[in-house]
């Protein structure tokens, strides 16, 4: 027989390496027709470091992310960065990103100023490729006339620099006491299962969640993350374990066979909420999805688990033998109240 | 000793000389040059070596390049029509299907393989397609929707 | 399906941007689709070998002699490796951060302490040429018992897995084998409570299994120089860490990548690049080293398994009173990053919560298995299972509602953390409450007024007094920060509300994201790596 049970779970997720003390750094330039080029040693794992950055450049520099590159990652032309991990990537290298592009605006301003013959604080970028004064938007030069005049005529070179360190905590060892993050990101997350009582097998039914970003700075990609985030939780809480047998080491998976994940037959509907509460020393408030989609899945399901028969499985990941070993011992399906 | 292999690669007749034993993949990578189709396991069991020979999903890995001798094989470097991407490419960029990429081309081929002889195949249809494609990124759902919209876009075409 | 609740927290924020915000296509997705993305796999280089290395059957044992004479003969084989090539044979991975002491060797001499270590490496002019070769390797081992289970491994007399840390534990601060948490006073509020729970929590291994396997293709390049195309989640991280084991000036090595196939933090480690590139200085050829799928699934690392004990203290209103938490991270035969993520596991208890009595201890333990490393959740996927387990269970027993136990238990805005931080810029009530709502998972009126910007702070901002295992007082207030992100702990006034972060490109004058005006230095400690102090609060002088 099937029961269906729901769980849920919320959690907090530190932004950036424990502790601090990793920086990003960027630098941004220009070249002699006003498309720029952000070089990094950021590294894209599929994450979208690459793109994240680029729509980053644009927006502060005021020019159509059409007209940015990121250039990554290679040690002689990218300037240092710690690396992908920690959830740190969004938040320190999109600072660094920031802060290099921010400086080159500045220089571009003062290029465009120069040729409109204008003080830059009266001039704006419209965002698609112009410079203008502010109220008069027909007095406006391109930004691609601005690069060839600030270079060939004015001898300056439109270009940046950022760094972004979070400078490093230290740890007292008697209380623990430490400053591990600046920021973090929330989430809470509802999973509704299926246990059959006969198999000790459990079916993703559906998952619901809202996610706090600090800034979605493109919607789609937070989608990726979370949605493919959700589905490695629930492939560490059923599937997924090098050592079936922990902590013996025996019956350790050889191929893709023998590691068990689900694949696209076993994922469930999932739908998402996205709150931003931005981050005070974000990249317009952002911070990084990158782990956190995974971790609330688990509590989740093991809780939609307890709900649906009454058992309480602790150890992972929670195997159709161990759900059946559960449900025997106990006697029988307990389904818990129905929410 | 190594033997010679001619076949069709993409529509073009290519010609490689390979060790005895040498796989399909490997010929493609290190002979041919094409290296859309990447090695992910070596052992038949995550797809993203995926590449049709005479229309048919085969996984390159596991193939004796010896056997694809006189056939024709396709793989996600000739999925462009000239400079225009396939309908598949299309639908994978505008629902996001690909973050890291590395199973992008194997899982465009078993779509391609699908849509080919199904054009208008139900949900299910495309899971069980798609079922020898590992993706450990995505979670499958926006791979999912893009073949079905590029199946549904083919039927409107 | 993904909805943006803009509502929520629309007065911190100026949603007035040009470019962000949109879902604009990726840069690297046409390349995706078109097989044209460059993987390090994906550069041809003429003349390349290829490398393999030997690996130990046992799990623990020490080794009497290797004998290659037969492998070096072998058809096809370049150069056979063993660990006195090495230049810097031993090396922990941390050490780039002054954390740590090296306990790793790049091959194996005198003892293998996991089932897969790399002994011996061999260069040969085709895969299969240099299995053939590795086969013919003679190795004569002593097995040695080895230990498995974490605490079995911190008991007296176990078998010593790492004789660098001999009781099969990392040091911390030089005198701990664990990292202390101390807040308040958990057994009094265990004395008081109604109700007492204690339970034991075991996390899995996890394997990354990334549909990329790790490896890297090292070749001699212009100017004396050695090109590396690596599939390194750390660019620089995994230069260093090549420079430092083949003693060579970073400025010999070109790394190259930036584009990968899936990580989640199992490239971290540079697991074959140095031996890539040690083999290409040796041979004068191109060389790639790339891990088969069973290798990497055997012996990759991987996620380390964690065994959590937790106990807590509730009350019949809902009040979580106390927390204490013991955790054994498997760091399985070597250090690599498991004593950091100890050290990130103590950063996140209790959990989002605000309760006012914490305890807890953190182990790194050494067993004889495949290094752990980090992976997506670090140090904080395994106790938030534990915690939110814990939670579920506790709202049971009290019957209480689980959302509406994690509201009212929830951080708010100006509470004091267990590692006595202010709580800034906190979300948990509002994210429960739009899951609650969404899964038409009923809650009372009342929770679903709450807010993370009400309630907090005042009393809640003190630090309790805190008896520290020797006996004496913790210190009441927090230590003067280093940081202008850790703003002076206040009297009660409730924070102004927080100015609305504005896009860069609309102020150039004021500079949001720019970095706060740097602390000043740490004095530099005698021979640290890269002129600065690096984690010698924790570790204490680094030794080698």
């Amino acid at each position: 027989m099937k029961h269906r049970g729901k769980g849920m779970a919320s959690i907090n997720y530190p932004i950036g390496m424990n502790l601090g003390g990793d920086p990003s750094q960027a630098l941004v330039h220009s070249n002699p027709t006003g498309k720029f080029t952000v070089a990094l040693s950021a590294i894209d794992l599929g994450q979208g470091m690459k793109s994240v950055t680029r729509q980053i450049a644009a927006e502060t520099l005021g020019v159509p992310v059409e007209d940015v590159y990121v250039d990554t990652a290679d040690s002689d032309t990218g300037p240092h960065d710690m690396g992908s991990f920690a959830s740190r990537g969004t938040h320190r290298v999109g600072n660094a990103v920031a802060v290099a592009a921010r400086e080159a605006r500045g220089v571009m301003m003062e290029a465009a100023a120069e040729e409109l013959e204008v003080n830059a604080s009266d001039l704006e970028t419209d965002g698609k490729g112009n410079i203008h004064v502010k109220g008069a938007p027909h007095r406006k030069i391109s930004t691609k006339d601005v690069a060839i005049a600030a270079q060939f005529k004015q001898g300056k070179t439109i270009a940046g620099r950022g760094i972004f360190l979070v400078p490093l905590s230290e740890v007292d060892p008697e209380t623990g006491e430490m400053s591990p993050a600046t920021c973090y990101a929330h989430a809470c997350l509802v999973a509704e299962v299926e246990v059959d009582d006969e198999t000790g097998e459990v079916a993703m039914v559906r998952m619901d969640s809202a996610y706090e970003l600090g800034r979605a700075l493109n919607p789609k990609m937070v989608e990726q993350q979370l949605v493919g985030g959700a589905w490695m939780g629930v492939s560490h809480a059923l599937y997924e374990t090098p050592e079936p047998y922990y902590p013996e080491p025996t019956h350790g998976p050889r191929d893709f066979n023998e590691y068990a994940m689900p694949g696209p037959g076993d994922i469930c509907p999932h739908d998402i909420a996205v709150l931003e509460r931005p981050a005070p020393d974000g990249p317009f408030g952002a911070k990084g999805p990158g782990e956190m989609c995974a971790n609330p899945v688990l509590p989740a399901v093991a809780n939609a688990i307890f709900n649906a028969v009454g058992v309480r499985i602790d150890d992972l990941p929670i195997t159709p033998e161990k759900v059946l070993r559960a449900i025997r011992q106990q006697g029988g399906a307990k389904p818990q109240a129905r929410r | 000793m190594k033997t010679p292999v001619q076949f069709r690669h993409n529509g073009s007749d290519v010609a490689v000389f390979v060790d005895g034993g040498a796989s399909l993949l490997m010929a493609l990578r290190d002979g041919v040059g094409d290296t859309s189709p990447k090695f992910g396991c070596g052992q038949g069991t995550c797809g993203v070596c995926s590449v049709l020979i005479d229309g048919e999903l085969h996984l390159s890995c596991i193939t004796l390049a010896e056997s694809v001798a006189g056939r024709s094989v396709e793989t996600a470097d000739g999925l462009k029509a000239g400079a225009s991407l396939h309908p598949l490419q299309t639908a994978f960029m505008e629902n996001f299907a690909a973050q890291c990429g590395f199973c992008t081309p194997g899982m465009l081929m078993a779509a391609k393989a699908l849509l080919d002889r199904n054009p208008a195949p139900t949900r299910a249809e495309v899971v069980e397609a798609i079922s020898g494609n590992i993706c450990r990124c995505t979670g499958y759902e926006p791979i999912i929707n893009a073949v079905l919209a590029a199946a549904g876009n083919r039927q409107r075409a | 399906m993904l909805e943006l609740r803009k509502e929520i927290f629309a007065d911190e924020r100026d949603d007035n941007l040009n470019e962000i915000g949109k879902p604009t296509q990726r840069q690297d997705m046409i390349g995706h689709v078109t097989g044209n993305t460059a993987f390090f796999d994906d550069h041809k280089l003429a003349g390349l070998l290829h490398l393999k290395v030997l690996r130990s059957p046992h799990h623990h044992a020490r080794i009497r002699r290797i004998d290659t004479s037969d492998a070096e003969r072998s058809a096809g084989v370049r150069r056979v490796i063993r660990g006195g090539d090495v230049p810097r044979n031993l090396n922990t991975l941390l050490s780039l951060l002054n954390f740590g002491k090296d306990d790793e060797p790049s091959l194996a001499t005198d003892k293998v302490r996991y089932r897969g270590e790399p002994i011996i490496a061999i260069v040969a002019n085709t895969e299969r040429e240099a299995f053939e070769a590795l086969a013919k390797v003679r190795v004569d081992y002593d097995p040695l018992t080895p230990v498995f289970d974490v605490e079995e491994a911190i008991k007296p007399g176990a078998p010593v897995v790492n004789e660098t840390y001999p009781k099969n534990t990392f040091e911390y601060h030089g005198k701990y084998d664990h990292q202390k948490l101390r807040f308040g006073d958990v057994e009094q509020a265990f004395a008081q409570a109604d109700h007492v729970l204690e339970q034991r929590y075991q996390m899995s291994p996890i394997e990354h299994a990334s549909t990329e396997t790790n490896g890297s293709i090292a070749a001699p390049e212009t100017n004396g120089r050695f090109v590396v195309y690596t599939c390194a989640q750390g660019l620089f991280f995994s230069l260093d860490t090549t420079a430092k084991i083949l003693d060579v000036q970073s400025n010999k090595l070109h790394f190259i990548g930036g584009t990968v196939g899936g990580g989640f933090g199992g490239k971290v480690d540079s697991l074959t690049e140095p031996l890539a590139t040690l083999a290409s200085m040796l041979t004068g050829r191109p060389v790639r080293y790339v891990l088969g799928r069973e290798e990497e699934m055997q012996f990759g690392s991987p996620r380390g398994a964690e065994r959590i004990y937790v106990k807590d203290a509730v009350m019949k209103d809902g009040r979580l009173t106390a927390r204490k938490v013991r955790s054994y991270l498997d760091s399985g035969a070597y250090t690599r990053l498991s004593s950091y993520a100890v050290i990130k596991c103590a950063a996140h208890i209790p959990g989002p919560y605000t309760v006012p009595n914490v305890h807890a201890d953190i182990y790194c333990v050494y067993t004889n298995r495949v290094p752990a490393t980090a992976m997506r959740g670090f140090g904080v996927t395994a106790v938030d299972f534990a915690i939110e387990c814990q939670m579920d269970k506790l709202a049971h027993l009290i019957g209480m509602d689980p959302m509406e136990f994690r509201i009212l238990n929830a951080y708010r805005d100006g509470d004091m953390k267990a590692h006595r931080r202010e709580a800034k810029n906190t979300a948990l009530i509002e994210c429960v409450q739009v899951a609650a709502e969404k899964a038409k998972w009923p809650i009372r009126e009342e929770f679903k007024r709450m807010s993370s910007r009400v309630g907090g702070g005042g009393a809640r901002a003190a630090i309790p007094q805190t008896r520290l295992d020797g006996g004496a007082q913790a210190p009441a207030r927090p230590a003067p920060q280093r940081t202008s992100y850790d703003r002076p702990l206040a009297a009660s006034p409730p924070a102004p509300a927080p100015q609305p972060i504005r896009p860069a490109s609309l102020e150039p004058q004021r500079t949001p994201s720019q970095p706060p005006p740097p602390a000043p230095p740490p004095s530099p400690v005698p021979g640290a790596q890269h002129g600065a102090a690096r984690f010698s609060s924790v570790f204490g002088t680094r030794r080698r």
